[in-house]
């Protein structure tokens, strides 16, 4: 069909894009992970265990870890809890309107993440927009100090950010459902909540779990809301990996966490595809 | 190509008797400017076969989704008994369908595509286990109970669609142009198959399609609808031998279109004359092909119009030859004969007055 020069002109580049700027960091992260830092602040080439062996030793690695991932979840179960209503009404009973309101689900992603995050500080911090008017209205008498540097912060921008990654693939997968199906339900007597649930429902898991995927990995990796809105509790993993290859000079360090973290996003791709496919049915 | 003799599985029994099970009054469909349908009238019997035939764009899946309950009439009432059925949600009425794509649930397997009705009804597991057998008994497809219908062929999926809407034991079982996707050969079968099983469940069966063959073979009566007015209602013989309008005449089955006038009952056209008790003026008449017969000798029987012409095309259909004679004054006729094989050229026709159907020119509507 198509001559060897003309394959290799369009499969190269891509090739070559992926070596260079995937596969030799990788390599490169994977080796870091076992060398060490000297007394004299250079990377020694030496090959060992020592930074997996501290991850697990040190009780603040694995805790941040753990918290990254409760947090990860917990922004992965509001956009799963946000988008799927959003998502189901726009498909199926925005009607005309449904271009315009999809639209308006988009725009926010052509808003830079920092300025997202940092409308969050406005609006959450001790003199923010929220606290000045909850005071105003007589609903506290002194700011409430939960509502920024703490998990919950980081939790509400991550939800907010993540929402529409995961709206896109559910809706992808509503629209997919020919609606003669549901119509077909309907026609064998069940009513709209029955048909939602046995017809709608099980069609678009495959849906469901890429939004999953998609909000769990992004929020897990996340080091910007934490770093500006999260404070001393809300610290995420990244955050310590940024730090260990910044001020604490730590490269081998970083390198087995990161090194972790790619394993657990990459064992979740591959669990994900496993579950979109036995759900599928096109 | 169907001629009166090849109607068979044509129930012949009168329906009067009957008691009506549907009945749409004046109902009309609009889509923003366009009017789908207008002023339909028609009843349904209990246990009739009545097939909606009409071209694509005719109105005829409209019409079927208004009784389904997935379209709501712009105006006028369907009626079920005595109870309104327009008014309720299409889960609340006692009408199946079987749906052209089939609409089989991807994710269910074949059994649990024919359950799903008595499960969502909450019928007891162990009727369920039994009716859903029986049903896949009945479109013999038990053997593929525990499959996905991705993994069955389209005629298998037929079955499967037509068990899964005939286990809940509708009153109405409505099929919007079933056999559509299926080949040829599978789909006479299927039609066969599907004319047996509805007289032997006894529900009615409102059946949709484009195929005025499928529409004879199968129905008690056929209503042609013609966009969106209803051309004419009767048995597949009254609307073969009687049609109502030349479109009639035309969609169903080959016909001749003679224009004509009438002058004191004596038909003239074309240089021919015969007697009609019409009343005067302008008028078309139908001629089925099979009743013109090609002649020799003088005499012409009584009651018998003559007309001589040349073969000008002869095809060879089978059992039959179609001839295309063309006459004196530009009149063409298209004559079926039994064909002899021998090839023709100068011929003699014959058809009886009687054969020449009077039929209202069909206004030209868009």
């Amino acid at each position: 069909m198509f001559s060897r020069a003309y394959k290799a002109a369009v499969t190269l580049p891509p090739l070559i894009w992926v070596t260079v700027f995937l596969l030799v960091p990788y390599l490169l992260m994977f080796c870091y992970s076992f060398w060490s830092v000297s007394a004299f602040q250079t990377i020694e080439h030496s090959w060992n265990f020592s930074n997996y062996r501290q991850l697990l030793r040190v009780d603040v690695y694995w805790q941040t870890l753990l918290r990254s991932m409760g947090i990860a979840a917990r922004v992965t179960a509001f956009s799963l809890l946000l988008g799927y209503p959003l998502a189901y009404f726009l498909s199926f009973y925005a009607g005309k309107k449904k271009d315009l309101l999809y639209q308006l689900v988009i725009i926010p992603l052509w808003v830079s993440y920092l300025v997202r995050a940092y409308a969050w500080k406005t609006i959450l911090g001790s003199d923010g927009v929220l606290n000045t008017l909850l005071q105003y209205v007589h609903l506290t008498k002194h700011p409430l100090e939960f509502l920024l540097y703490s998990p919950f912060a980081v939790v509400l921008t991550l939800t907010h950010i993540y929402t529409p990654f995961a709206f896109l693939p559910i809706y992808a997968a509503l629209e997919h459902i020919p609606r003669n199906l549901v119509e077909a339900s309907h026609d064998l007597g069940a009513t709209p909540g029955q048909t939602f649930w046995k017809i709608i429902f099980p069609l678009s898991i495959p849906g469901v779990v890429a939004a999953a995927t998609f909000a769990f990995v992004l929020s897990l990796g996340d080091f910007i809301a934490p770093l500006l809105l999260g404070g001393p509790s809300g610290i995420m993993i990244s955050n310590i990996v940024v730090s260990l290859f910044g001020a604490a000079y730590n490269w081998p360090l970083g390198a087995a966490i990161s090194f972790c973290m790619l394993v657990l996003v990459v064992c979740l791709l591959f669990l994900s595809e496993r579950l979109e496919k036995k759900w599928s049915f096109s | 190509m169907i001629s009166t003799s090849e109607i068979a599985l044509t129930n012949a029994a009168g329906k009067e008797g009957r008691s009506t099970l549907l009945s749409i009054r004046k109902v009309a469909k609009t889509f923003g400017k366009n009017l789908v349908l207008r002023d339909i009238s028609l009843n349904v019997a209990e246990g009739e076969f009545l097939t909606i035939l009409g071209e694509s764009g005719s109105g005829k899946t409209t019409l079927l989704r208004i009784i389904a309950g997935f379209e709501t009439a712009s105006a006028g009432e369907v009626w079920m008994g005595e109870e309104r059925l327009d008014r309720q949600p299409p889960y609340r009425r006692r009408v199946n369908t079987v749906f052209q794509h089939y609409a089989l649930f991807p994710h269910l397997t074949v059994e649990q595509n024919v359950a799903y009705g008595l499960r969502v009804a909450k019928r007891p597991e162990s009727e369920i286990q039994s009716r859903v057998q029986d049903a896949l008994d009945k479109v013999k497809m038990s053997a593929y109970a525990k499959v996905k219908p991705s993994k069955i062929s389209g005629g298998q999926q037929q079955r499967i669609a037509l068990a899964r809407a005939l286990v809940n034991r509708p009153r109405l079982l409505l099929l919007d142009e079933p056999l559509s996707a299926l080949d040829a050969n599978l789909r006479r079968q299927m039609q066969v198959e599907l004319k047996s099983l509805q007289r032997e469940v006894g529900i009615s069966f409102i059946f949709v399609t484009h195929d005025q063959e499928e529409a004879m073979v199968m129905s008690d009566r056929i209503a042609l609808l013609r966009s969106g007015e209803l051309e004419q209602v009767a048995t597949p013989r009254e609307i073969y031998g009687r049609p109502a309008s030349a479109y009639a005449a035309q969609f169903i089955g080959h016909t001749n279109l003679l224009k004509g006038e009438v002058c004191q009952e004596v038909a003239r056209c074309a240089g021919l004359s015969w007697s009609a008790q019409v009343p005067d003026g302008p008028v078309q008449f139908s001629l089925r092909p099979e009743n013109i017969r090609l002649v020799t000798g003088k005499t012409e029987s009584p009651g018998g119009v003559r007309v001589r012409g040349r073969v000008k095309q002869q095809a060879f259909h089978g059992a039959t030859e179609l001839l295309r004679v063309e006459c004196a004054d530009g009149l063409t006729l298209t004559v079926r004969t039994p064909g002899g094989g021998a090839t023709l050229d100068i011929v003699e026709l014959e058809f009886s007055a009687a054969d020449a159907v009077p039929v209202r020119e069909s206004a030209e509507r868009i």
